[in-house]
């Protein structure tokens, strides 16, 4: 028999906000323990939750960005459960009124080859609601300590239907929520940090089969790799119990990424009764029309559209739009660029996606092997990889080259003024110095050379060292002039503008 | 010093120190020698830290001495409810939970009374957590009624009520989530105020129950409550219930012929079975005496009323198990010294260090939440909630003021009612839905008992209608005359 996989997501996203969800410390990451906190924080007698507009505001974006309905009214309710990393023994969460129901996730699968683009659908989502994270307990030999420094981060919970059926797709649907929600500016999604986790719950059931199979659920996993991992795994488990005739039971199991197995954690008759109720310190928030419209007005364009709107609009390849466009930085920078000149935005986004990274990539690495000696600390930046990564849009705003000066480097060279040779020169002194292209053309005497009579002379002296090369052209074979364009190109110490020299030759061989 | 000076009023003290015929220090180390002297027989006081508050006092002093008095508050010894939180100051909740905790920070009512040059003085007892109705269930000490010393002084505040009635402090503050402010105030003879659900800020409460809980004063005249509570009262963006509204000057507005043509509403449901006779006479008595001053009476009927007990045990106990879950041994409270694990360490802290009543009501909060019951009792008293709130708004469409006993009785022995948890619920049962329909409610006595003790007439309002309010409560005090009578100790 056949089997198929059912999967839901739980994914938790740490927005980025100044303070926390219900007090105005600050929250940020790798500070000394125990430091961003206040009476709130440590749930002192006497201290009451205030909420956080901006989280609010932060999490309606995304529900509108994901086409999710926005209630009237939304209420905050109490969790009740004992652990040691939860101040209150309540977390602050949204139990049947949350911010966002329904709604959909665009996602891309992986195409035949990494410049074509694979196909696309659509993840149901359940709902988004917001809560408050919990600090962090490390635990020793006969002790723990526990840190509040995260707890009271504003967290966003976006409920997946159960919609998806491999960990490839998991994967494209969590790279999407990335895309989305990082290019949004919402959070930076960063695994690493543990600015984004998921739950995951996979069932399997005969294909063909409507109804869902017993459902497994995994907690807090923190890396793409675990997430995929875990999901092959508990997939080839489950279908092996039921080869096997072994009964599946609904129980929460945990990942050992070392061990590369899940194992059970918890039945379902030992799972947590939460006592939900509402929050009698937080009053029910309505949302107004007026707060809607404000939202909508500022929404960014989702990656997908941006990608399609730059294939179609600028011709631009698949694998430049796919880097370009879910990059806030790289895709301010390349429409800033194309508005300053218009004509040709496929070698402003060659420049901007290989020649400028590659210079800001190769700044930023020497910049952190030199901090790393200096101060001791560890790079907690991490290597650059899909869900590591950060928005460019930091080092594109530091970047010497502006997007203005960077379309005047390619016009210039459609213009002729210098070659693609020379530009390469004028591009390294650019991020150098912040000088615009013409100014270092200028300076360095880089001009290309136009004059007619003096390529005329260079040509008709290339002519008369090679006749063979002349008439092999005059008989037809036409690769034989190239022959010619190398003596040119010495002569004019470069400068010669290759497409004159070219019609000067041809020009003067037709004559001659 | 003459014992006229405890006795005396803000108003008095305020214009005496105006005067300087006395220091603000001098009136705190007057205070400070009557404590001394009465508490060991009275036990309202849990500590007092004397050395603060004459450093309170050193700055009235030093404002007065500038000429910038900031107010009739400035200078005035204020005791507080041992539930509210000071900087610098212990907080037990008269709990071992809570020993020997002090807070870090100061609550927004306390901040604004500070604001008024307030000399705090004293943290006064309380039954654990604000549980209770007469202060028995306090950790550390009984408080005794300053009319009768074998006799209770009610509770939850009853050390506020109690330091307010035997002139250890000139006023104080309690809390109130089912009558802990009006029943003591009814026990002890002196005015008791619970305001308006968000009209005092909560930030700085020990919470017991969220939704019913609020913040009021003790004093011993109408006046002198009016003034307290306009030391406190105001919007305040760290509680998020707190109310935008105009705040008067409600000494100032107080008047003396405000009851003539009003319309008093009298609630059958509230003097029928379980009412003491002699309370229910004297009661009858001071609305009468309304009734003289111009004012109209009508018989009106609360018919949810009898269902407040229930409902509120269910909705106090539910908020309370949660707000209390964070008392666990971990940061900041007694934490057990056997504890194997951290499941061990929950339960022995807490068994340790929460009292009986305590753990009944969490207990209790907790079944009334679980799973397969939550419909049934929490959302169903919630329910029944709004029923009662809309009894009080239909009332209010046709009467002015709404008048009942405060307390079924006079105050009780001392260990009369600790064995019987729910003959102890039912002293609560005329305040009680006050704070459920989230109105404002006074008490103030209205004469004696054939056994010596104050009985308090309950004067209901309509929301953030304090002003009336206290206005009606000032006409029949100028009228009757209870106030101003002082036990002797």
């Amino acid at each position: 028999m056949e089997y198929e996989a059912v999967i839901g997501l739980e994914v938790h996203v740490q927005l980025k906000t100044d303070s926390k969800m219900f007090t105005s410390v600050a929250h940020k990451f790798a500070e000394p323990p125990n430091t961003l906190t206040d009476p709130v924080v440590w749930a002192l007698p006497g201290v009451l939750p205030v909420l956080n507009f901006e989280a609010i505001r932060k999490t309606i974006e995304l529900g509108l960005m994901f086409g999710c309905k926005i209630p009237e009214i939304t209420k905050w309710d109490r969790k009740n459960y004992f652990y040691p990393d939860s101040p209150k023994n309540y977390q602050l969460s949204q139990y049947d009124q949350p911010l966002c129901e329904g709604g959909g996730v665009e996602i891309e699968l992986p195409g035949t080859n990494r410049a074509e683009m694979g196909a696309h659908r659509v993840v149901k989502l359940t709902r988004i609601h917001l809560e408050e994270d919990v600090g962090k307990l490390t635990h020793f030999a006969t002790d723990s300590l526990v840190d509040y420094n995260r707890a009271g981060t504003p967290l966003m919970e976006i409920v997946s239907e159960p919609d998806m059926h491999s960990s490839e797709e998991v994967f494209a649907y969590m790279t999407s929520l990335k895309n989305t929600i990082s290019f949004a500016g919402i959070s930076d999604c960063d695994m690493e940090k543990g600015q984004m986790r998921a739950d995951v719950n996979v069932s399997v059931r005969p294909v063909g089969e409507t109804k869902l199979g017993v459902k497994v659920e995994m907690k807090n996993l923190n890396s793409i790799s675990n997430v995929r991992n875990c999901i092959d795994y508990e997939i080839r488990r489950q279908i092996e119990c039921l080869k096997k005739g072994i009964p599946l039971v609904q129980e929460t199991r945990r990942w050992d990424a070392q061990l590369g197995v899940t194992q059970s954690m918890r039945g379902k008759e030992d799972a947590h009764d939460y006592r939900y109720f509402p929050d009698p310190d937080l009053m029910p928030v309505k949302i107004s029309g007026e707060l809607l419209e404000s939202i909508k007005a500022g929404l960014c364009e989702m990656p997908f559209d941006r990608q399609r709107r730059y294939m179609k609009d600028y011709d631009l390849p698949y694998s430049v739009t796919s880097v370009m466009s879910i990059d806030r930085g790289l895709s301010e920078y390349f429409e800033e660029a194309v508005k300053t000149y218009s004509k040709n935005p496929k070698a402003i986004a060659n420049y901007l996606i290989n020649d400028l990274l590659r210079e800001l990539g190769a700044a930023a690495s020497a910049e952190a092997s030199e901090s790393k000696s200096g101060d001791g600390f560890e790079d907690l930046e991490g290597e650059m990889t899909v869900f590591g990564h950060s928005s460019h849009k930091e080092r594109l705003e530091s970047c010497r080259i502006t997007p203005a000066n960077l379309a005047g480097l390619v016009k210039i060279i459609d213009d002729g003024v210098i070659t693609k040779q020379m530009a390469k020169e004028v591009f390294v002194e650019m991020f150098a110095t912040g000088k615009t292209a013409e100014a270092i053309v200028e300076e360095k005497g880089l001009k290309q050379n136009s004059d007619t009579g003096e390529l005329e002379k260079f040509a008709l002296e290339a002519m008369a060292a090679n006749r063979k090369a002349v008439d092999q052209f005059k008989a037809g074979n036409d690769k034989a002039i190239n022959a010619l364009i190398g003596p040119i190109m010495k002569a004019s110490k470069g400068k010669a503008n290759p497409a004159m020299v070219l019609d000067t030759l041809k020009k003067l061989i037709a004559q001659g | 010093m003459s014992e006229e000076l405890y006795f005396k009023g803000v108003s008095e003290l305020s214009q005496m120190l105006d005067r300087r015929e006395i220091s603000a220090v001098e009136l705190a180390q007057a205070f400070i020698d009557r404590k001394n002297a009465v508490d060991p027989k009275v036990g309202a006081f849990l500590s007092a830290d004397e050395s603060d508050t004459l450093d309170r006092a050193t700055q009235t002093d030093k404002r007065i001495a500038a000429g910038e008095k900031l107010g009739m508050l400035d200078g005035i010894p204020v005791g507080l409810k041992d539930v509210l939180a000071v900087r610098g100051q212990k907080l037990t909740c008269a709990s071992k939970m809570l020993e020997n905790y002090v807070s870090p920070y100061t609550g927004t009512a306390m901040k604004n009374l500070e604001s008024r040059g307030a000399v705090f003085f004293g943290r006064l007892n309380m039954d654990e957590y604000a549980m209770g109705s007469s202060c028995e269930n306090s950790a550390f000490q009984k408080t005794r009624n300053p009319w009768n010393l074998e006799c209770i002084p009610g509770g939850s505040s009853g050390g506020s009520a109690a330091a307010v009635a035997a002139g250890e402090c000139v006023c104080s503050l309690g809390s109130d989530t089912g009558g802990s402010i009006r029943q003591p105030a009814s026990l002890c003879g002196i005015v008791g105020m619970k305001p308006t659900y968000g009209l005092v800020s909560r930030y700085g409460l020990a919470a017991f129950a969220s939704s019913l809980d609020q913040i009021g004063p003790f004093a011993r005249s109408v006046k002198d409550a009016a003034i307290l509570l306009n030391g406190v009262a105001g919007y305040d963006r760290l509680d998020s219930t707190s109310v935008k509204c105009d705040i008067p000057d409600y000494a100032a507005n107080l008047s003396a012929d405000s009851l003539k043509g009003k319309k008093i509403g009298v609630p059958k449901e509230y003097f029928g079975e379980g009412i003491d006779s002699e309370v229910r006479a004297l009661v009858e008595k001071a609305i009468a005496n309304c009734k003289e001053q111009g004012a109209e009476v009508v018989e009106i009927s609360l018919p949810h009323t009898d269902l407040a007990i229930p409902v509120y045990y269910i909705i106090a106990t539910a908020e309370a198990s949660s707000n209390l879950a964070r008392y666990d041994g971990i940061r900041y409270t007694h934490r057990s010294k056997s504890a194997k694990d951290v499941v061990d360490l929950y339960f022995k802290s807490r068994a340790e260090g929460f009292g009986e009543e305590v753990k009944r009501r969490i207990i209790l909060g907790s079944y009334v939440l679980s799973s397969g019951y939550y419909d049934a009792y929490y959302l169903r008293a919630q329910k029944v909630r709004t029923l009662i709130r809309r009894d009080f708004e239909k009332a209010f469409e046709s009467v002015d003021v709404i008048m009942t006993p405060t307390s079924p009785t006079t105050a009780f022995k001392i260990g009369e009612k600790t064995s019987d948890p729910l003959a102890m619920y039912l002293s609560d049962i005329c305040t009680i839905n006050v704070n459920l329909a989230g109105l404002p409610g006074l008490s103030l006595p209205c004469g004696f008992a054939s056994n010596g003790l104050p009985v308090g007439l309950q004067m209901i309002g309509k929301a953030f209608d304090e002003q009336n309010l206290l206005s009606y409560a000032y006409a029949y005090e100028q009228s009757a005359g209870w106030s101003g009578r002082n036990p002797s100790l």
